[in-house]
């Protein structure tokens, strides 16, 4: 774009596993945004960079695809940003990077995106490899026979960076006639004055021919495309194969002609550990030994960071409430915003943690060993081998959970995993176990193992048996026939790049943040404000009206309390409690529990607050709170209220309930509609009533 | 001899020759398994799991039923 003054824009393109990330990574640094594309949940990177000669570059890293025929939301992304580009949008030249020791499939693309029209330069990067791989390759004559520049490229060891800005400053526009044409089908001119800002009559056609579900085009544009097609009797699955055979055909010509293969000279070591990774026995025993690794790191290294975490942000508390004058503002800040954001800080270390586990099994390529050992179990289920991931992640917070199952290219097998991924035990219900474990388990043993612990286990058991039976019955409700099949390719083994990994994790834990974070923060300043405001004619009364009533021998201390338990009961949070108490009455809770109920909708673990302010305690350490909860008599029976039969009512509740503002906006958000939510909701909610109602008749 | 992919041996090479279904996935086909291309069984995965094929020079995992109907000629 000579004479102009905005930057230059690259659209970044190729298959997955092709080190296009790393490419991206090493040419912008941290200097990337990451932002949703418009209606949907796809991440969006873009990032700048600066040529030699000084002028800046903007290069949007695309998310990997095999062809710009779309099988998942993710790849949908490309075809849309390539062939139907916002005017502001529209990139000036396309890089498309190629694994060089697997030109075939990685051609294909290449093919593809050249009959779009965009300036293109072509990456060979792995080039460290081809000769491992005993693969010798002609550039020269690859450069001809596309008449485009190719550049060398082994992004592991930082070469071709420079050839490459050269060529993108240099960028040379060829004439080229399309490798797949179009031009001849009578139908395509038609179609493609519908879509005033495709690039060419190739981009039309496949924004056409690619199935409804994945489209991002105005429904009514789908509609006079969907006509077109009929008036004419195209078939799409047809197009797609007259398409893959044509483009095969000049592929494998180019290829025999100046590409040579020689299986003998492969050295990799990729198949000898592949033959360990897939082995009947070891591959499993090697799997699940990895994942229970990884579920110990989650909860055993982000212990520390999180008691920390905790300590800094209560300091940060009663740091405000003695620096500042008492009064409503210093109250909204104290107990409303800090305490939110100190439910957000309090994940960040787990979500590290697990992002990084996942960050190194995806950049070494187990990842995708994982899915296809796992696919059989998981589709038994009505779930798909990429369900592990985010099953797992579940443990740690449903929220970068749900957000894995983009990946799932079966809408059915994705739908469903989002639906059943908050039954696993995710951390934030592990605070409410502890305490009221605690409460009600007795200690003993049994066989060495504590009846704490195991109750505890038995929960996290009770999660995942729940998210998998209730897979079955659901796909067994929805029918699974699927047109969208298991296809994944088994990359190389590789060692992950630290850079790669420090970009991801520190990516990924802003957008939870950023996302779920808003959501927690504004429901607890909400929470606040209902409980420390009330009704006037209850609410409003001085203190010495408060403490007529209450027992003769308090300290200060506890006078405070008793001024603080009366607040809530008569404030609007305690007046809710009231209204919902005949309501979970038969699951053995009264208007107390009511309001840790409700107050907890924002954040499961917001419980052990709540309780400590409705009891009363001081300071909310779970030694204190279980002490106050153990005194707490129930009136009708005059035996202590936390019976063994209302703890495990309560942990069967907070086990099935969902319980989480966060995971409804993120489920929300993923499926674009309000029905799914929506129905997870009312499903898990009544679910969890029925049991906790059977829990609670069972044992009293 | 014609047989489906699914029945290849474990180190079993073949040229693919059709389906035996209209409804073949346009990813399949995209990832360069079509007809004249060849594919090699590479490894099975326990309890009846996905096949490990080697398709067009790159190793695909796909499901069992999609194997049985891509059709083969063996080598």
């Amino acid at each position: 774009m000579k004479g102009s003054s905005r930057a230059l824009r690259i659209a970044l393109t190729g298959n997955p596993n092709t080190g296009k990330s790393s490419l991206f990574n090493a040419l912008t640094g941290l200097n990337q945004k990451v932002s949703n594309y418009p209606g949907i949940t796809v991440e969006k990177k873009t990032g700048f960079f600066k040529l030699t000669n000084g002028s800046v570059v903007e290069v949007t890293d695309l998310p990997g695809t095999y062809s710009l025929n779309p099988s998942s939301l993710d790849e949908a992304v490309v075809l849309d940003f390539l062939a139907q580009p916002k005017p502001k949008e529209k990139p000036d030249g396309v890089v498309v990077v190629l694994d060089a020791t697997n030109l075939k499939r990685n051609l294909y693309l290449l093919t593809q995106v050249l009959d779009l029209g965009y300036p293109t330069i072509a990456v060979l990067n792995m080039m460290d490899m081809v000769d491992r791989k005993g693969i010798d390759i002609d550039i020269d004559g690859l450069q001809k026979s596309y008449n485009i520049p190719f550049v060398y490229m082994t992004t592991r060891k930082s070469l071709g960076f420079e050839e490459l800005k050269s060529e993108i400053s240099e960028y040379v526009v060829s004439n080229r006639t399309p490798l797949f044409d179009v031009d001849s089908m009578t139908w395509v001119p038609e179609i493609h004055e519908l879509l005033p800002d495709s690039p060419s009559k190739y981009a039309s056609w496949l924004l056409a021919i690619q199935e409804s579900e994945n489209s991002q085009l105005p429904p009514s544009v789908k509609t006079s495309l969907h006509d077109v097609l009929e008036k004419n009797q195209v078939n799409k699955n047809q197009e797609r194969t007259k398409e893959a055979i044509k483009r095969y055909q000049q592929v494998n010509s180019v290829l025999s002609d100046f590409v040579l293969v020689d299986p003998k000279k492969d050295k990799s070591l990729t198949g000898r550990i592949d033959k360990l990774l897939t082995h009947k026995v070891y591959g499993l025993v090697i799997l699940f030994s990895v994942l229970t690794i990884i579920f110990q790191a989650v909860f055993a290294w982000s212990e520390a960071p999180m008691n920390f975490i905790d300590g800094l942000f209560s300091q940060l508390s009663q740091g405000i409430k003695s620096y500042f004058a008492p009064g409503p503002l210093t109250g909204l800040f104290a107990d409303g915003v800090v305490p939110g954001l100190a439910g957000v800080a309090i994940f960040i270390p787990q979500i590290a943690i697990l992002f990084t586990f996942i960050g190194i099994l995806e950049e070494s390529g187990y990842m995708a060993r994982v899915v296809v050992l796992m696919d059989r179990l998981m589709s038994k289920f009505g779930l798909s081998g990429k369900s592990v991931l985010p099953l797992i992640s579940g443990t740690a917070c449903a929220i970068p959970a749900i957000m894995a199952t983009r990946t799932i290219e079966n809408w059915k097998e994705r739908l469903i995993t989002i639906f059943v991924t908050p039954f696993t035990t995710c951390s934030a219900r592990l605070p409410v176990y502890v305490v009221l474990i605690s409460l009600v388990i007795p200690d003993g043993d049994l066989l060495g193992f504590s009846y704490k612990g195991l109750a505890l286990m038995g929960m996290y058991a009770l999660g995942f048996v729940t998210a998998l039976v209730s897979s079955y019955t659901m796909s067994k409700w929805l029918g699974m026939k699927s047109n969208t099949p298991f296809i994944i390719e088994m990359p190389s083994y590789r060692l992950p790049l630290y850079k790669n990994l420090l970009i991801m994790v520190f990516e990924k834990s802003k957008s939870f943040v950023a996302g779920a974070g808003k959501i927690i923060v504004a429901i607890s300043v909400i929470l606040w404000v209902l409980a420390t405001n009330g009704p006037n004619t209850t609410f409003g009364l001085s203190q010495e009206e408060i403490l007529s009533n209450a027992p003769l021998d308090l300290s200060e201390e506890e006078t405070q309390s008793y001024i603080d338990g009366y607040k809530l009961e008569s404030s609007y949070i305690g007046r809710l409690g009231k209204f919902i108490e005949p309501t979970i009455e038969p699951l053995g809770y009264d208007w107390k529990v009511g309001i840790a109920l409700i107050s907890s909708f924002a954040a499961r673990e917001v419980f052990v607050g709540t309780i400590a302010t409705i009891y009363s305690v001081g300071d909310d350490s779970e030694t204190t709170i279980v002490n106050k909860m153990r005194q707490e008599i129930n009136p009708k029976t005059g035996l202590p209220f936390f019976s063994l039969a209302v703890g495990m009512s309560l942990m069967v509740f907070y086990a099935f309930a969902m319980q989480c503002v966060s995971t409804f906006a993120v489920v929300r958000k993923e499926t674009n509609s309000w029905t799914w939510p929506l129905l997870q909701l009312v499903f898990m909610t009544t679910f969890a009533y029925v049991m906790s109602f059977a829990t609670y008749q069972l044992l009293v | 001899m014609s047989k489906r992919a699914v029945d290849l041996q474990v180190g079993e090479r073949g040229i693919v020759s059709n389906f035996s279904t209209e409804e073949i996935p346009g990813k399949l086909l995209e990832m360069g398994c079509l007809p004249g291309c060849e594919v090699e069984l590479k490894y099975t995965t326990p309890f009846n799991g996905p096949l490990i094929m080697r398709i067009a020079n790159s190793e695909i995992a796909i499901r069992r039923d999609l194997a049985s109907k891509i059709l083969v000629e063996s080598l």
